[in-house]
Parts: C-alpha cells; structure tokens; sequence
C-alpha cells in the first residue's frame, strides 16, 4: 500500500534537503556566499527553481531561501497508527526534493563534479530548442527516464531497444546495488547521445533532475508561462510533456523521493520490482505509480500508463526500424560497405509516373548485392523511387525525395548523409550479419512513403541499381530534374501565389504560436517551407498546415493581409491581432521556440544581428542564444526580436520592410561559412557585393561597443539608413 | 422504570450500555426510561395533522376514511402539515443562524480588541474570505480587514432586500439560475425566518406547495448563510482545522483529572475554556487539590468544535449527556445552547458535579448560571474552571467505564485540496477522478443526532458501513460522526477493514480514513462548499443535483435537522430522513416531499427507515446520477440500479402503512 511509498519518499525527501543544506554551509564556508553558481548554458538559472518560485538565482546567497523553502515543505513520516492523510505531504517532499536535487548538482559543478564521466549532465537549453520540432511533429512521443540498472546487459540492452524502437527519448541513469544502466549501455557497446536517443544523465539518483529541469524549462520556453507559475508550469509538464520514469532494481528512499517530484509533474513511475502501486488517478493523468515485474512487458506497460501515443512502423526488414535510430554512426570499423561521397557514384531520385506505368511494391535489384563486395569495400548506388497518385503533383517529388535520407538511417545499423546526389550511404557489420541487403532499402522506401504519404501516392515502384553503368546513365536525367526543380522553386515568389500555408504543429507545446509560412519565407524551425505545406495539407486537410488565402492587401511593405491577420487572430486563441511578414519592427510573427535562429535589434549599430541556436558564446546585444531565446519564445509578439528559419537569410523578402540584408551587421562566423557563395550573390542583388565581408562575426566583435567600432571601421552600410527606431 | 429488553435496545454503544445498567440498577431514569414512558407517540402530532396554530383548535385530520378532514377554518392535512414543517425549519435555521450570528459579533468584538482572550488565528482564512467578499486587503491591517468583513456578514442576517452573498459566491452558475428563476435565494437570513412566521400564522398562507418552496427559500439562509458563516468565521476566529488524533467515548474520561465536559454547539467559551484549562495557574491549582491535570472534553457540537481545532477527547454524543454524568466523575458541566436536556441536572445533583448554562438564551432550573460575555471571555473560562477543580475534592465515587476509542478528525475543503495534491498541485481532481473512473460511487454525508426512537448509533453504524462498503465515500459532522467515531470508523485503518476496493485504493493511496470527520453541524456548510468544489474541478455535470451523491440523517431528532434536511435538498441532494418529518398523515405533501421537488430543485427526500435500505436507494440515486452523467461503469462494486429495488417512494407506503394501524385516540398535543 501507497504508505510504504509515502514512508519512503518523506524519508528520502529529508535525506536529499539534509544533503543539500549541509553541502550549501560547506560551499559557504569554502567560497563565500558572493560566488557565482549555475549551470552552463542556460537563460532558466537553476530551472526548478526558477519556474516554481520565480527566483533568478546567480550568487550563492540566493540559494539559502530555496532551501528553507524546501525544509519546510518537508512532513512526517507517517506513523503506523492513525495516520493523517500523506499524499498531500508525499508531493510536498517531492517538490523539496527536486528543490534540494537541483542545488546539489549546481554545486557539484562548482566543484567539477558534473556531468560524470561518459555522462550528459544538465541539458542545456539549446538541446531543448532544438528537440521542439521532433517533439511536435511525432518523431518523439515521449520520454522514459531510466533510473537503476537491470538485471544483466542483456535486459538493459532489450529494454532500451524496446524504447527506441518506439521512438521514445531514453534518459538513462542512477544505480541500483552500485551498479548503473549508463555502464550496463556502455558495456554493450550501445551508441549513446543526442542523436540516438539514448542519453545517460548520471550514476546517482540526483542527478535524475537533469531530465525533471530540463522538462520543466519546456512549460516557459514553448507554453509561454512566466517563472513562478507555478502550477501552470507543473500542469504543463503533465499535459504536454509525455515522460515517464522507469525504475529497475529495487526503489530504495531517493528513488521514490524523486519519484514523488516526478509524480507532481505528472510524470508516473514503473518499477520492475514488487513495489506497492499507486493506482487511483488525478496528480499524472493515469495511474501514478505501477510495478510491471517482466522486462518483457514493461515498455508497453509504461506507454500505456502514461499514455504514449506512439506509432510504430512495422517494416519487414532484418534490423530494427526508428527514427531513434536515425543519429546513429557507423564507424569505418563496424562497416560492411558504403556507397557514394568519394568512394562510388550514388544519388537518389523520386520520379512521378502514370497510375498505369508502375506496380505498387515492386523492387528490384539491378546489379551486385552487397554480399558480393568484400568487408569495407564500396559500390555505387541508385535509389530510384517511382510514384503514382492521384492527388499527386511534381512539386511534391523533391519533399518525398528529402524524407528518404531520414527513413534509411531509421534502420538499425544504416547510415545516411544528404540528398540528391551527395548522398553517403553505410550499412554495418552488423545490419549486414543481420541479413540487411540491397532489397531492404527498397522495402523501406515502399512501406515509409505509402505510410506518411498515403493521401498522395497511391503507388511505389522502387529499383535498387548498383550497376554502375546504369547508374550513371541515370543519373543524367536525375540531374535535369534536379535542375528544373530548382528553376521552378527559385522563380516562385510570394506575389506569385494567393495563398501562403499556416502550420501550427507546434500548438501542442506553444498554444498560441501559429506559424505562417510564404514561399519566400520558410518556417522558423527550418524544417517547413511553403510546398512543405501544401504536400501537408494535401495529406492530412485537417492537420496542422492550412491554406490561408491572404485577402485584402492591408500594407504590402511590411507583408500585412487580411485573410492572414484574421486567420492568425482566431488560431493564436485570439491572442495575436495581426502579424507582418516582411518586418521585424512592426507586428513581428510570433515564435515556438523551436526557432533556428534569433534576429535581434543592436539599437547602437542601427541594425539587426542574427545568431544561431548551435552558438554557443555572446553576442553584441549582451546576451548569449539561450537568454536571448527567453524574450522571443512561447507566442508573444515582441518587436525587434524574432524566431527564424537559417534559410530565411537568403530569401529576397528578408525583413524588407526593415532595409532587408543591408541591415544585417553581426552573424556567427560558422554562418557565414554555411552561407557561403549563396549570401555574396544576395548581396550582390541588394548592390552591396562586399556586404558579406562587412557584416562582423565573434571574431571581431562580441559586445555592441566592439562592432560599432568595426562597423565603423569597415564602413557597413546600416549606418547610414533610416534610424531603426523610427521604424518602431 | 422499564424492562431489561427495553433498555439493551436502547444503544449499541458498551459504554452506554454499562451506564444505562447501572443506573436501572440503582432507580435512576434517563431518556431511554422516558422514551419509553412516553409510550406510543400521539399519532395525529407524529403524521402532522394536529394544529395548534389558533386558539380555535387544536384541530386534527382524521387519518381513516371517516373524521374531519379539515380543521375549524378549512386547512386540509396538508396545509397543516406544511405549517408545521416549516415553522420546524424556521426554528432549525433560527438556532444555527442565531449561532452564526454571535460567531460573526466575536469576530467583530475581537477586531476592536473588545473581546478578551481571542485573537485572530486564521488569517490565511480571513484573507481569502476578504477576497471572495470583495473586501480589499492592500496594505490594510488585519483587524480593519477584519471589521469591515464582519459588519458585511453581520448585514447577511437582518438585510431586507436584494438576496444573501453566499449562493451566488460559491454555487455552480447553473444551480443559482435554477434558484433565481425559482426566486429561491433568500433576501436575508431573519427575513425569511420572519416570514416563515407570518405565513404560517392563522389564516395566511395555506397552499402546501407554496409553503414548502418558502421552507426551502427559509432554509438556504441557514446553509448558505447561518451555518456556513458560522463556519467561516470560526474558522478565521479560531484557525482552520488540521487533521487531529483524540479519543471518544466515556472513557476519555480521568479519574485522576479535573473532568470538566462542555455540553452544546457554540465554539467561543468552550474555545477559552481549553484555554484556561491549560492556564498555569489552574494547573498548579489542580495539582493542589490532587489532580493530575485538567481534561476538557465535549459532549454534541461543543465537542466536535474543541475536538477540530484543539483535539479535546469527545465524551460522548447527544444521548450520553446523562450518562457522561452518570460517571460522577465530572466536576462541571458546562452549557451553553441546543440539545441540552433538563433532565441532566437530576443527574448532576445525584453527585458533586456542577451543572452551569452560560446562555441568557439558555438557563435551565437548578443549575448554576455564569452568564457569558465575549468582552470577560477569559475571565469568566477561568472562574469556570477554578470552580471545577476545587469541586474535584467532592467526587463521591466515580465509575468511568473503560470504553474509549482512537479517531482522526479536522477535514476541510482547504486541507482537502492539500491532502490531495499537495501544496504545488492542490486539487480536488484524485476525487473527481476517483468518481469518474468508477473507483468511487459517489459521496455520502450522514449526519445528524441521536434519537431514542432508535437504537443509539445502531442506524449511523449500518448505513455507513453499507456504504462504504460499496464504494462510497462518507463525510460526517455532529452526533453521528461522534458514532461511527465510537466504533473505529474515523480511523485511517477502517479502510482496509469496511471500505469496497475502489474506496480503499482511493483511501490507500491519500492516506484517508473512510469516513471524514468535517465538524459540527453548523460544519454542514463545508459539504455544500466540497459539492462546489467537485462541481468547478469538472467532469461531473454543471449542477450540483448532476453530482452522484446523498445525504442522510439517520436518527434525526431536531428542527436543526430538518433544516439541515431542507437546504440539502433546495441544493440539489437525495436525502434520506430518520424517522420520518411529521407528515406522512398528508399523502400529498410526502409525495411532494419525496418525489415532486426533484424536478423543481433536484433534490428530495426518501423517509426509509431501515439504515441498510436507505443506504441502497441513496446509492441507487448516486448509480441514478452516475449514468446521466455517462460515467464509467462502477469498477468494482455493483450497480443497485439493475435490481428491482423499490423507488424512494417507499416512504409514501410507508405512510400508508402507518396511517392504517389501528390509531389510539388521539391527544391533540395533550398527553392522554
């Protein structure tokens, strides 16, 4: 019964406060109150604490009212007889736990403590931006933190696997009888990080706040609620946020501390031990804390209790299949065969035909297997897609073309790079033991395009070709294709279309941020551009992306409509009025937070900066991404500042309304390179050829009095313009 | 004096019992002698067709075939019946509004630092109250905020137009509308009393139907006026209750302590009493004269005030009042108003201890009488119990029976919100959710007084433990948690033992006793506030008579109840009524009574006597709700609306039944 738990959590509560309040005397006593403490990168301070006090904690000092607000909050342990009701109590040690959890590990990284070794430690905030999309768009339907370890290799192994196979972001960590899954995973040789949705977070069960302060952090980043709200911050994390934690091996005190906190953000908790269930509802959406005592049942059991909506591809192929597997490497070591980059020609190309022209589901192999080629050898490769539909249109074929990179590395042991015909393909030892060969592609290419792109394509005829004759005769008409393509897109222009697409898949994190995508403006995540859309809309007329026929020219100059505004004011919950498109200054378009980049107002140079989420140092305007991210995010509209797409630099309708590119004064250097030639022939259609050269980087200038200092210097044309605070 | 079979079925309770032996043995009479004395009960006065309204009568409507069917002036059985009623509801919202009342004036008293001893405890209280109201509390000392907010609550009772705060303030906005279009909402509290009066007076208002939807109107001033401000202020007078371990039952009685028992409803003297019973000085007083301490314990709602908010032991309840002094181990009794019988000073003079009425509302002859004001409050506590600790030398022989049992009280809708969601998440949803899920049936309060017409306790007993049984979570407050108290019932274990699956898990995982202790019976108010709550978390309909749930007063015995029974049903609530209101001799007010409100306000009664069957059809009433609410089917326990379970129109057979025995002759309100 729930009073073992309770028991336990109070006393484990009590343990973690003790902890931290002995650790802050000792920090005190070592290096004053006055110093500094933090996590790195990270606009949120210490998260927990910011979101549910709305306390700005920098200095030491600070800390002392945290804790005594954790000290309080902390009960009795309820006695045997006649006890009063301890759920009540049960949260609030949570609550003090996850309070006390989080100054424990600021202080470990005072001491370079954190992260362990081979360990993630805090998430920074540019983690968490940069998950948005895939967190909207289904990619990742949850989250599972893992605290313990398993009873051997081979289970941490199999349960791991269950999740990402499902797709579910694994958070591994903490230890049980000192063992600890991170090592169990390491032993296996399992990849961890990031990319495969495998991060370990710590061996100790304190350092399981990574996770809670990184989810917490979500409800002000993307729901827009202000540091201190508190509650709304905690609900958010229960209904929008689908994580779970995972305990393996026996729940000893912290465990179910940390536990209780998790349980007050709605997030319950599965034991693979005989522990007492929690089962009536209401704090987590479901139950609250359940045992599943098979290994074999407990992934589903978990998804099912916090109710996970996950979708899992059923491919008949030798390996697993997931987009949690798509960051997956494969080293030159572990490699079977690769094809194309340097080593064979290969491209990709998606072909429309007539209905009558292909067989849906047939693939064929032309050429030598790759059981033919000798371990670490290469052959060139031709994926040739072939679609038919009836609501299929050509402008659809370079968006399905692009998915393939993505569905060949959800294989298990693949590996894909680019597009077109700069791809770079590997299949591992692994994969190929497994019995992975040419043919797989192709059935992963057929059943992936029939699943997302079912509404559109009604048939999928792949050729697999390895032929290399026969490869580079294809690929000569590949590249026609790929050039008419791009003629067409290049010559497609907002004036040119009545109706620009809305997405707003983004709603389920950031409630009133609706995106508005032009064909001269891609969305800000970078992952959306305008027939994005419109193959979108064509799939699924009622998901996230719409037409939004733009009406009434209300003002051309700052890219202002009708139809756009009142499309805009009923989907943003009637939050947002009217929006711009082509200004920066005036009714700027509202962000997720999932935005790429931030274009932000230097008010001393006259111009406008722009960073990316990657950069990690400060910028001229004072404040590094991460901070800069707090004044954009969550579905306000705040002039000066805006969330864009990487892209968007290069479209002839950048910030017009403003002065477009001449305004551009500070970009990081790493974007400049990205960049490249496209930007010096952009400048040279604005007539500023050597603009690129003038625009400063982090090499130059890093605070506002260096770069009008260089600005100067290098004569940048946004000092002569329009004071940009007119244009307020 | 009566035989033995009588008096061992007079209660359930050992203790009682023991007491009621002893005192047979020795010659002496209590109210379970008397009740039976009083032999069958005059049958036109129980059915309600006596009048003694004019000086014309007494009238009375024959309940055969043959006899008057009118009175002198042409009232039917009905309209006497509907007099009767509501002049018992009229008085049931005088006493817990005249209560209220003298709790608010204590407030008011202590913010001008004209009542002695009191201070402010609950200012969260006050706070948030302040808000609700409108007063404003920026930058404004507690006792100013406390001033205005007392003399706005003050105006509740005497307002003579527009319609009392409390309804509107805290009522799901689709009950209010229903009260409004009914004009149901009392202009102010004593504005309906009075017009109670007056209607009801010879020769005015003489439509049954018209009379009743007044009572109803009469009785909202006590629930959402009377008793919830009596509740609210008592709450920011004396701080809000926090869950309390104590002990009831004669055995928290002491013999080595100075036993003072407060007898009554109202909290500020008893309040100073504990205060003073704690005083150094009366300690050391006590220690002189041999005693080891000084016990305060409660018998009715003067217990359940101290016992919320001090964790004083309960003697006992209101059918123990002789037998707590039946000990000889009390050396005051100490009274101030309602459910005081006379007969207690008999008791008392049989052994040292002290009987003192503290009321000018309230003196009975032979006992002491110290006359309470608020502004000598503490005073007066202490010369109250210096008199009781230099009476301790006099007891002549005590005889405590061992009987005393552990209980958790002090619930609230405030606690609630915290025990179940703690102070970041503090919610209302693990019960809605509970309810929803099929987990919980529904809510049952039972509530109400102890009556000799049955067995002590035995009803509360078996009701509640039926319902908890099947799923049902029951809060109580008076005399009839005191009860279930006695037998274990407000202990966080009895889960495990009574409670059905669904209400154990829910029990389990908050760490709840089955049954919740919320107060005193002006405390009734906190249920109607708990249904607000659930009604606002959602999920469950926007009426309060959508929610599943019922109330029932077992063994009700005063016009308290009645009103108590009246301002339920106006907000919604299936109630069950023991024994039966006087009215079952005008077959068309029972059936009005027990079927027509329903589509007038949602609620009704049911007059079952049988505790087990009341508890099924309340269920089937919560079953009733559950499915028009398309709820989930009960998880666990089993519907009682598949079983051919007579209506609660059980009560009209019941009549019937009654009406057909052979009537004595009748009294006309004179014994014969």
């Amino acid at each position: 019964m729930s009073k073992i738990i309770a028991s336990a959590a109070i006393r484990g509560a009590r343990e973690i406060v003790a902890q931290a309040e002995a650790m802050f005397e000792k920090v005190r006593e070592e290096k004053g109150e006055s110093i500094d403490v933090g996590y790195p990168d990270t606009a949120y301070y210490l998260p927990m604490a910011h979101a549910l006090l709305g306390v700005n904690i920098e200095k030491l000092g600070q800390i002392k009212p945290v804790l005594a607000h954790a000290r309080e909050l902390l009960g009795n342990v309820p006695p045997d007889r006649l006890w009063f009701p301890y759920l009540g109590t049960t949260l609030d040690a949570g609550i003090a736990t996850l309070l006390a959890e989080e100054i424990i590990t600021v202080f470990r990284y005072l001491y370079a403590q954190e992260p362990q070794p081979g360990c993630n430690g805090f998430f920074s905030d540019t983690i968490l931006r940069t998950l948005g999309i895939q967190l909207v768009d289904g990619r990742m339907p949850g989250f599972a933190a893992i605290l313990g370890a398993a009873p051997d290799v081979d289970t941490a192994v199999h349960i791991v696997r269950e999740l990402q196979k499902r797709q579910i972001m694994v958070f591994a960590g903490s230890s049980t009888n000192g063992v600890s899954i991170v090592d169990q995973l390491a032993e296996a040789k399992v990849q961890m990080g990031w990319d495969t949705y495998i991060v370990p977070y710590g061996r100790d069960t304190i350092s399981a706040i990574f996770p809670l302060n990184w989810a917490i952090r979500a409800a002000m980043t993307f729901g827009g609620l202000k540091p201190g709200q508190s509650r709304a911050c905690l609900e958010y994390c229960k209904n929008r946020v689908f994580a779970f934690g995972m305990t393996l091996g026996e729940v000893d005190d912290f465990k179910y501390a940390t536990g209780a906190g998790a349980i007050n953000m709605g997030f319950p908790i599965i034991a693979d031990t005989n522990i007492p269930e929690i089962l009536p509802t209401g704090i987590c959406t479901y139950e609250h804390v359940v045992r599943e005592l098979d290994h074999k049942h407990i992934v589903p059991r978990c998804i099912e209790v916090r109710g996970v909506k996950v979708k899992v591809a059923e491919i008949d192929i030798p390996v697993p299949f997931s987009a949690a597997f798509e960051g997956e490497r494969v080293r030159r070591e572990d490699m079977h065969c690769e094809f194309g980059s340097k080593y064979s020609a290969a491209f990709e190309f998606v072909h429309t035909r007539n209905m009558d022209e292909i067989e849906d589901g047939k693939i064929e192999v032309v050429g030598p297997d790759i059981d033919t080629v000798a371990e670490g050898g290469s052959l060139p490769l031709a994926i040739y897609v072939e679609v038919a539909g009836r609501a299929m249109q050509k402008d659809f074929e370079s968006i399905i073309e692009r998915q393939l990179h993505h569905y060949i590395n959800y294989a298990m042991g693949i590996f894909h790079m680019g597009q077109r015909d700069i791809v770079w393909v590997r299949v591992s030892k692994a994969a190929f033991a497994s019995g992975f060969r040419l043919q797989h592609f192709g059935k992963i290419v057929h059943a992936r395009i029939h699943d997302v792109y079912g509404k559109i394509v009604d048939k999928v005829q792949v050729k697999i070709i390895s032929d290399d004759a026969k490869v580079k005769a294809l690929l000569q008409e590949a590249k026609h294709a790929y050039d008419d393509r791009d003629a067409r897109i290049a010559g497609m222009t907002d004036e040119s279309v009545d109706v620009f697409y809305s997405c707003t898949l983004c709603q389920s994190f950031a409630p009133n941020h609706v995106c508005v995508i032009s064909p001269e403006r891609l969305g800000l995540c970078g992952a959306y551009n305008w027939l994005d859309g419109k193959a979108a809309f064509e799939i699924d007329p009622t998901g996230g992306n719409k037409p939004i026929a733009k009406g009434r020219v209300i003002d051309l100059k700052i890219g202002e409509w009708e139809g756009i505004n009142e499309f805009v004011y009923s989907t943003s919950n009637r939050n947002i009025e009217s929006i711009s498109l082509y200004s920066l200054m005036a009714k700027p378009m509202t962000s997720c937070g999932c935005f790429e980049c931030i274009l932000a107002i230097v008010p001393e140079a006259n111009g406008f900066m722009i960073v990316n989420r990657e950069f990690p140092g400060m910028t001229p305007c004072g404040m590094k991404f991460s901070t800069l991210a707090g004044s954009v995010g969550g579905g306000n509209q705040t002039p000066g500042f805006l969330g864009v797409g990487r892209l968007y630099v290069l479209s002839r309708k950048f910030i017009p309304a403003d002065g477009g590119l001449r305004r551009l004064v500070w970009m990081p250097k790493e974007m400049k390179t990205y960049f490249g030639d496209r930007l010096k022939a952009r400048a040279a259609e604005e007539g500023v050829p050597d603009l690129v050269d003038k625009i400063a980087d982090e090499t130059c200038a890093t605070s506002g009095e260096e770069l009008v200092e260089y600005l100067a210097k290098v004569g940048h044309p946004a000092l002569e313009m329009e004071s940009l605070l007119e244009l307020l | 004096m009566t035989d033995k079979s009588a008096k061992t079925a007079a209660s359930i309770d050992p203790a009682a019992l023991a007491m009621i032996e002893k005192l047979a043995a020795q010659g002496v009479e209590t109210a379970f002698d008397r009740h039976v004395e009083q032999g069958t009960r005059c049958p036109f006065g129980d059915k309600g067709v006596c009048c003694r309204i004019c000086d014309m009568g007494p009238c009375r409507i024959s309940l055969k075939e043959k006899g008057a069917k009118r009175g002198i002036c042409g009232a039917t059985a009905s309209t006497i019946a509907a007099r009767q009623l509501i002049r018992q509801v009229a008085a049931g919202v005088a006493a817990h509004s005249d209560h209220g009342h003298d709790i608010v004036k204590t407030l008011k008293l202590a913010a001008k630092g004209d009542a002695q001893g009191y201070t402010i405890k609950g200012v969260d209280r006050l706070m948030a109250l302040a808000k609700e109201w409108g007063v404003k509390t920026d930058q404004r000392e507690v006792k100013e905020i406390a001033l205005e907010l007392a003399d706005l609550a003050l105006g509740q009772f005497n307002q003579q137009e527009g319609e009392i705060r409390y309804p509107a303030m805290r009522a799901p906005e689709a009950t209010v509308k229903n009260w409004r279009r009914l004009g149901l909402i009392p202009v102010g509290v004593e504005h309906e009393i009075v017009e109670t009066l007056h209607r009801t007076h010879e020769g005015v208002d003489a439509d049954y139907m018209n009379l009743i939807m007044h009572g109803l109107r009469t009785s909202l001033g006590d629930g959402w006026g009377g008793a919830m401000l009596a509740t609210d202020f008592g709450d920011i007078l004396f701080g809000s209750p926090m869950p309390v371990r104590s002990q009831v039952n004669l055995g928290v009685l002491k013999e080595d302590h100075v036993n003072i028992v407060v007898h009554g409803h109202e909290p500020t003297l008893s309040e100073m009493v504990v205060a003073a019973s704690r005083d150094a000085e009366m300690l050391a007083l006590a220690k002189q004269k041999g005693a080891q301490g000084i016990l305060v314990g409660g018998i009715c709602c003067t217990a359940n005030e101290i016992l919320m908010r001090q964790g004083a032991p309960v003697v006992g309840n209101f059918l123990h009042q002789e037998l707590a002094l039946a000990t000889g181990a009390v050396d005051v009794m100490l009274v101030d108003v309602q459910c005081i019988m006379p007969a207690v000073i008999e008791h008392a003079a049989r052994f040292h201890t002290k009987v003192i009425t503290t009321s000018k509302k309230a003196k009975i002859p032979g006992a002491t009488h110290v006359q309470f004001d608020e502004e000598h409050a503490y005073d007066i506590a202490k010369s109250i119990v210096r008199t009781a600790v230099e009476n301790y030398p006099n007891r002549k022989g005590q005889d405590i029976p061992p009987n005393k049992t552990d209980l958790v009280a002090g619930f609230t809708v405030q606690n609630t919100f915290w025990h179940l969601g703690g102070r970041y998440r503090s919610t209302f949803r693990p019960l809605n959710d509970g309810i929803i899920s099929g987990r919980l049936r529904g809510v049952a309060a039972v509530i109400g007084c102890n009556n000799v017409r049955k067995v002590q306790d035995d009803s509360h007993l078996k009701m509640v433990k039926e319902l908890l049984k099947n799923d049902v979570l029951v809060v109580m407050t008076g005399c009839a948690a005191t009860a279930c108290a006695k037998y274990g019932l407000l202990q966080p274990e009895a889960a495990a033992e009574y409670a059905g699956q669904g209400l154990r898990e829910i029990c389990e995982a908050v760490g709840l006793p089955p049954v919740l202790h919320l107060g005193s019976c002006v405390d009734n108010s906190r249920i109607l506030v708990a249904l607000c709550e659930m009604s606002r978390e959602g999920g469950l309909g926007d009426k309060l008579s959508d929610l599943p749930i019922a109330g029932a007063a077992p063994e009700a015995m005063c016009e308290k109840a009645i009103a108590i029974g009246f301002y339920c049903v106006a907000s919604g609530a299936y109630v069950n009524y023991s024994p039966a209101m006087k009215v079952l001799g005008s077959p068309e007010l029972t059936q009005l009574l027990t079927e027509g409100l329903e589509d007038i306000v949602g609620g009704k009664f049911s007059f079952e006597e049988d505790p087990v069957k009341a508890a099924q059809l309340m269920m089937r009433h919560m079953d009733k709700k559950r499915k028009a609410l398309k709820l989930r089917p009960l998880m666990y326990a089993k519907s009682f609306l598949d079983e051919e379970s007579p209506e609660p129109a059980a009560a009209v057979s019941t009549a019937a039944a009654q009406i057909s025995e052979p009537g004595k002759k009748g009294c006309g309100g004179v014994r014969p």
